[in-house]
């Protein structure tokens, strides 16, 4: 019998602690896959985040550091300054890095830094419970946006991968969504860019990941991918940000 | 040794950090620490594998020598009590990550901006952890630039060999001041241990666990068992780290205790004092913590009182007066905000104490 599919080794048999219906571990999969098939699996640094991912050391199969909140870039810094031949990437998601690590991520990119960044955005804070982020979109619904996310009030989510895009420092800037096969499939191919374009040592790559998160915003896994499409894809659209050649 | 330089304590300790190995600096500007910054960013690229980074602030450096020091780099960052105040937070998981580093405070009178003449009012922030969380770091406070050299050097050692931050705690003057020094003949590392604990890239097989560098520790009893053993670390430290150094303490009535620039003015009180018969003593603790308690519990058996002079409202005074354990009076004589104390300040202190019969 052939095998047609199989967990990757990138991956170790703990279990992920994700919600039922959470796309971080597609979103996992996906990372770990990319190391793999570029087999950079010894020379990869992860770091991960704090938020819903921050046990993202438990679950890739390289070395990692857990960095304080906001501040993987800056951590990512130190560590590829050091051995430059490390492939590092950082895994953090849209409160952790859109807002209390707005200038890490803004700085690493202006720098070039040359390191991957693989952005999570779902639009709200998962760990904490589901609290108003910097992605939140106007009129959405969270616990400290209880009557909709007002922009007159606390102002416009953020489009991270446009305002990056707008510096001379990035290599390569994607937003991807993985609420449907297709998006998946071209999700896995832009990170595989993304690793590519840091193993090439053209500079800073980020991937910006539309990602559901079904408990939070109380929906069903169906209902939640099914949001993602109709309300995230149009406030942040897909493609390629910036492609340096 | 090698030969006589006049340096400014900040580029002292600069060059010192890079005769010690460090290849790695991440910094932020601020006053009056400046030199050490800009010294390293003229001195490292032109060293093989050298690595300055001005960073975008405190808060982001002190996590880029988080990111180096898990790579196994010896790596330093220096700032100014408000920069220090920043990186509190980046200091806590490096201690709780358990990696080493050297951190440089060339206290400014506080709070807030105060200002940027020398002080001493970041003793608490320096011996009581500073950042979130049960944990110590040692703490050394050269008294001149000759010194600060010395301390620093050491600092990577000691640093590697208890795997936590050391602080450097100077202020204003040992940083902005120019004093001959010598630059020791680079030592072979004091018998460290191989850094295997470090994120350098790992694939199965390749014959150690995966490195994960990590201050969460979701399970209470899981992080009460790693706090204990941060804890078992510090106990070493108490036993076998403590510095101090002491001048005619053996006869003296009156014993000052003083640190960093103000042990060097308390010296020269303490000479004026002994040549009008006043028999006055100096302790001047090198390590803030560990703090060098048995000296002063031993002087407390045969002194009427000790006078501790600080820069600031009284910090430090309050470990003197746990070591004297209430045998003597303590009493405390400082200016602050940037004001440094005089001799004859000092002086007019001791007299009063001695008048009193106190």
């Amino acid at each position: 019998m052939a095998v047609v599919y199989e967990k990757t080794k990138l991956l170790t048999e703990k279990p992920l602690h994700y919600c039922p219906g959470c796309t971080h571990g597609i979103i996992h999969r996906l990372v770990a896959e990319a190391i793999d098939e570029l087999g950079i699996q010894e020379k990869t640094i992860g770091i991960a985040p704090v938020g819903c991912a921050v046990f993202a050391y438990d679950y890739f199969n390289v070395d990692m550091m857990e960095a304080a909140h906001g501040r993987a870039p800056a951590v990512a810094t130190g560590c590829k300054r050091v051995n430059p031949n490390n492939i590092v990437f950082t895994y953090q998601g849209d409160g952790d890095l859109a807002s209390i690590g707005a200038a890490e991520i803004t700085h690493a990119a202006t720098r070039g830094e040359n390191i991957t960044v693989i952005f999570v955005n779902n639009a709200i804070y998962g760990m904490t419970g589901g609290q108003m982020a910097p992605t939140t979109l106007p009129g959405q619904v969270t616990t400290t946006s209880p009557y909709g996310r007002d922009p007159k009030l606390c102002g416009y989510p953020i489009r991270v991968s446009e305002m990056l895009a707008t510096l001379d420092g990035p290599a390569y800037i994607s937003r991807v969504s993985v609420h449907d096969v297709k998006h998946i499939m071209e999700a896995k191919k832009s990170i595989k860019k993304a690793f590519e374009t840091q193993i090439a040592g053209k500079g800073f790559s980020l991937v910006e990941v539309l990602s559901a998160c079904p408990t939070n915003w109380g929906m069903t896994p169906q209902e939640a991918l099914k949001w993602l499409e109709a309300n995230m894809i149009p406030q942040y659209p897909l493609g390629v940000k910036k492609e340096v050649e | 040794m090698g030969e006589k330089m006049l340096m400014k304590g900040n580029e002292a300790i600069a060059e010192a950090a890079i005769q010690a190995g460090c290849r790695f600096f991440f910094g932020y500007p601020i006053t009056p620490q400046n030199q050490i910054p800009e010294y390293m960013s003229k001195r490292l690229p032109k060293i093989e594998g050298g690595c300055f980074l001005q960073a975008e602030s405190e808060v982001a450096a002190i996590n880029m020598v988080y990111g180096a020091a898990g790579a196994g780099a010896r790596v330093m960052t220096s700032s100014s009590s408000p920069g220090i105040s920043l990186k509190q937070e980046g200091i806590s998981y490096i201690v709780g990550a358990e990696l080493p580093c050297v951190i440089v405070n060339m206290v400014r009178g506080g709070p807030g901006l105060g200002s940027i003449q020398p002080a001493q009012s970041d003793y608490y922030q320096s011996t009581r952890g500073g950042g979130h969380g049960d944990y110590r770091m040692l703490v050394l406070a050269p008294s001149s630039v000759q010194e600060a050299v010395e301390l620093t050097q050491e600092a990577f050692d000691l640093a590697d060999k208890y795997r936590n931050p050391v602080l450097i705690m100077g202020d204003g003057l040992i940083g902005q001041m120019m004093e001959p020094v010598e630059m020791p003949e680079r030592k072979e590392k004091a018998e460290l241990p191989e850094k295997t604990w470090a994120a350098t890239g790992w694939k199965p097989g390749c014959g150690r666990d995966r490195a994960i560098i990590n201050s969460l520790y979701i399970d209470p009893a899981v992080l009460e068992k790693h706090v204990n053993k941060l804890y078992a670390k510090y106990a070493v430290m108490e036993e076998t780290e403590c510095r101090w150094q002491e001048e005619m303490t053996e006869d003296a009535d009156y014993v000052i205790v003083a640190y960093g620039t103000t042990a060097r003015i308390a010296r020269s009180a303490m000479r004026k004092l002994r040549d009008e018969g006043i028999k006055a003593g100096l302790i001047r603790p090198i390590t803030l913590w560990p703090f060098p308690a048995a000296p002063i519990a031993k002087a407390a058996e045969h002194a009427k009182a000790f006078l501790t002079v600080e820069m600031s409202m009284g910090q430090m005074v309050d470990d003197v007066k746990l070591a004297v354990e209430g045998k003597k009076p303590v009493h405390f004589f400082g200016r602050t905000g940037g004001i440094v104390p005089t001799v004859r300040e000092i002086i007019t202190q001791v007299e009063e104490l001695a008048k009193g019969g106190k």
